[in-house]
């Protein structure tokens, strides 16, 4: 018998600490078998950020380096430019890179860093317990916002794939989502484009993944999934906003 | 036929791999599995076709497909 679908090489035994239902499962196992698919295990280096995503050390058979709320890009970029030939990738959430690091995000992808971003896009901050994040969906009730985002008060929710897709040290920008099995065969793509960008040294490589959390939008999870196609994917839609071409030198 | 390999003791029950399998071979048993979860448990042998549909959408990666 020949395997169809075994567990990738580059993720550990160790079960995840994640809620029933949590895409970051699915996210984690595309992360490891693009690793797995470039062989470049042995070389990578991983900078975790805060979060649910901050286990990411147990759970990867890669070294990790643990950042500071939001800090991973310029920890990243430390990492990266002191071991030009190790391959590094960041995987954070949405309270992490688009609150407390938007800064760090900003100026990494501006000065054309040669980085993999993995951006998990769930609408709320998830292991602090459900508060609003910058991302949240005008009307989602969550923790601090429990009428409701409202716009006069929170603001609109960010579009992070937009805003740095502008920027020229961008080499990859795209969104996706992991609710069906049509959207995860093109969010794989994608997670592979944004790890190609790196290797060929065409500046960041930047991935949104839209993802669903039961637990703090308070749904079972297959009704957590169906959102992401009925709420999420109107306001972020999906797809490739930038891909530096070829012999385009950055 | 295809082989499916499920880690039961893993399972959290979340249903996604139920509700995404094409042949709706899959179900949520009637046991509990140590984390206190009802795991997915293959219903019907014959009726699977090794699509793997259900292995990539589990997110806590405990299917393998085998054909």
């Amino acid at each position: 018998m020949k395997p169809v679908f075994v567990r990738p090489q580059s993720l550990t035994d160790k079960p995840f600490h994640f809620c029933p239902g949590c895409h970051h499962g699915v996210i984690h196992r595309l992360v490891a078998e693009a690793i797995d698919r470039f062989g470049v295990r042995e070389r990578t280096i991983a900078a975790a950020s805060v979060g649910c995503s901050v286990f990411l050390y147990d759970y990867f058979d890669v070294d990790v380096v643990e950042s500071p709320h939001g800090r991973a890009p310029a920890v990243a970029t430390g990492i990266k430019r002191t071991n030009p030939d190790k391959f590094v990738f960041i995987y954070q959430g949405d309270g992490d890179l688009a609150a407390i690091g938007t800064a760090e995000i900003i100026h990494a992808a501006n000065r054309g860093e040669n980085l993999t971003v993995v951006f998990v896009n769930n609408t709320v901050y998830g292991m602090t317990g459900g508060q609003m994040a910058p991302t949240t969906l005008l009307g989602q009730p969550t923790t601090t916002s429990p009428y409701g985002r409202e716009f006069g008060q929170d603001g609109y929710p960010i579009k992070m794939t937009e805003m740095l897709a502008q920027l020229e040290g961008v080499g990859f920008a795209a969104r996706v989502a992991v609710d069906t099995p049509a959207r995860l065969t093109q969010a794989r793509k994608a997670v592979l484009r944004a790890f190609e960008t790196q290797l060929e040294e065409k500046g960041m490589g930047f991935v949104e993944i839209l993802s669903s959390c039961p637990t703090n939008w308070g749904m079972k999870p297959v009704e957590a999934v169906r959102r992401i196609e009925r709420e999420m994917i109107p306001y972020f839609p999906l797809g490739v906003y930038k891909e530096r071409k070829g012999s385009d030198a950055l | 036929m295809p082989k499916l390999v499920i880690r039961d003791d893993r399972c959290k029950g979340c249903s996604i791999c139920v509700e995404f399998c094409p042949k709706s071979c899959l179900e949520i048993t009637d046991r509990l599995n140590p984390l206190g979860y009802r795991p997915v448990g293959l219903r019907d042998p014959e009726a699977c076709t090794g699509c793997a549909i259900c292995a990539r959408m589990c997110p806590e990666v405990v299917i393998e497909v085998w054909k």
